[in-house]
């Protein structure tokens, strides 16, 4: 059911902007449109293009925020989460808890 | 006239006519006009639910712009855990694995780390072990990771736990035991979810899901309620989504109040405003589904309920459509037409759907 939801409505999650717009929902309370557009001014791309994997390819490699691709190098996990905080302009909570245990702040 | 493939809530397919779907369709939306007091769909709307009702290919989706964020309840005890998990696939992986499975083979928005017991009293012993799943996974998952869980206050009483069954009261006519046992209930599960939500955002995962809440009642809807308020206090991080058991809330005590609204009986809409006011940041409307008619039928219900939730939302609404619920028939493997027809729909159809 969860694949089925996916191809029939859903975003893409790193395949496409799909956990960006989902965080601002979460952290910002962001219904549907200002959530997409929001994200879509941070990425420097149309809201039409948050969908689309090719596109979303080369921005998420590009700004380092994970992808479905694993390869040599390329940032995952809570790394991909240090600069989707940043891009965002968002605190995600994982990534401050790695901070504060990790030595990186003073929190 | 040529008759179309509609599956039944029991999960069967009949075979009906488009006049007939069209007819399902505007008993539905009576049926929740009369129920839940809300205005019908529009004219429009009906017919453009029932042209998707009407449709032959096995699958459906929506156009490219209209997509929307994908939440889950029982997140990844879907693939590891067995019968006891909800017809799960049993998969012998680790839970991280589970969530990976989620973000890179799923293409889902967001994941749900669970215990196989999904509910918040059996995790008490066993808080450490979760947290430090979360710890592990959290490093190795992009997406938001969920943690999920039933207030299911149910389980706090008499032989499960410690207090009396109030509907045990009920039927011997002692209504004052009754809402005794069920006040004494809604302190001690309040008590364990602030303990183990708040255990599992200092573990750091993104949200909290309170899954089914309300499924024990008017009892079991405060408690989750006063736990999130409490949780929001204690822990600023902490992010909501409030799943509900039903599109009705059962009176059992009959009395009990949040910021002095009194919450048996309450709807969809009047569900989304206590919510609000407690600090859910997520709301996941339920209508169930009711086996003995149409999927066209339950959708068009579910539909009406829910548009004014939507329409006056000030959170995002995640609406739920899963086995049972949101016009996907009761069976443990739903099939892809009811599931994607249930998804369009709600989507093209509800203003300002923010996710499933």
């Amino acid at each position: 059911m969860a694949i089925t939801h996916a191809i029939a409505g859903g975003m893409g999650g790193i395949r496409a902007a799909g956990d960006l717009v989902a965080r601002m929902q979460l952290s910002r309370h962001m219904r549907i449109n200002q959530a997409k557009e929001y994200v879509a001014n941070k990425l420097h791309v149309s809201v039409k293009d948050l969908c689309d994997p090719v596109i979303m390819g080369q921005v998420r490699d590009e700004l380092k925020l994970g992808l479905i691709e694993q390869k040599p190098g390329r940032t995952r996990g809570m790394e991909a989460k240090f600069h989707i905080a940043e891009v965002l302009g968002i605190e995600i909570n994982s990534v401050n808890k790695f901070k504060a245990k990790a030595g990186l702040s003073a929190i | 006239m040529a008759k179309i493939p509609v599956r039944m809530g029991d999960g069967y397919l009949v075979e009906m006519t488009e006049s007939e779907i069209m007819k399902d369709v505007e008993d539905g939306v009576q049926d929740a006009v009369t129920k839940a007091k809300v205005p019908p769909l529009t004219e429009d709307e009906m017919k453009h639910l029932c042209e998707i009702y009407s449709r032959r290919e096995k699958f459906v989706g929506i156009e490219p712009g209209k997509e929307v964020v994908i939440s889950h309840d029982e997140g990844t005890a879907k693939l590891t855990a067995g019968p006891s998990g909800g017809a799960g696939a049993a998969l012998d992986i680790g839970r991280t694995t589970a969530l990976l499975i989620y973000e890179r083979l799923f293409a889902s928005d967001t994941a749900e780390l669970a215990h196989l017991d999904y509910s918040f009293k059996p995790l008490k012993p066993i808080l450490g072990d979760e947290q430090v799943a979360a710890e592990e996974a959290l490093l190795a998952v992009t997406i938001p990771v969920f943690y999920g869980c039933m207030p299911n206050l149910g389980l706090y009483t008499a032989p499960d736990g410690p207090f009396n069954n109030p509907i045990d009261f009920i039927t011997e006519g002692k209504l004052q035991e009754a809402r005794a046992a069920a006040e004494q209930m809604v302190e001690a599960g309040y008590k364990d979810m602030v303990y183990i939500a708040g255990g599992m955002t200092e573990a750091g995962v993104d949200c909290i899901n309170f899954d089914t809440v309300g499924a024990a009642g008017d009892y079991d809807f405060v408690a989750a309620l006063r736990a999130v308020e409490t949780l929001k206090q204690k822990y600023p991080q902490a992010r909501v989504e409030m799943g509900m058991a039903g599109e009705f809330v059962l009176g059992i005590h009959g009395g009990l109040t949040y910021a002095g609204e009194r919450v048996a009986g309450m709807y969809p809409l009047r569900q989304l405003k206590v919510m609000e006011k407690a600090g859910v940041d997520i709301f996941g409307p339920v209508v169930r589904i009711v086996t003995r008619k149409s999927c066209a039928w339950n959708q068009a219900r579910n539909l009406t309920m829910l548009k004014p939730v939507c329409q006056e939302a000030t959170i995002p609404i995640h609406v739920e459509i899963a086995m049972g619920v949101g016009a996907v028939p009761l069976c443990t493997v739903p099939p892809v037409d009811a599931v994607s027809r249930a998804t369009k729909s709600a989507i093209e159809i509800l203003p300002s759907m923010d996710g499933i």
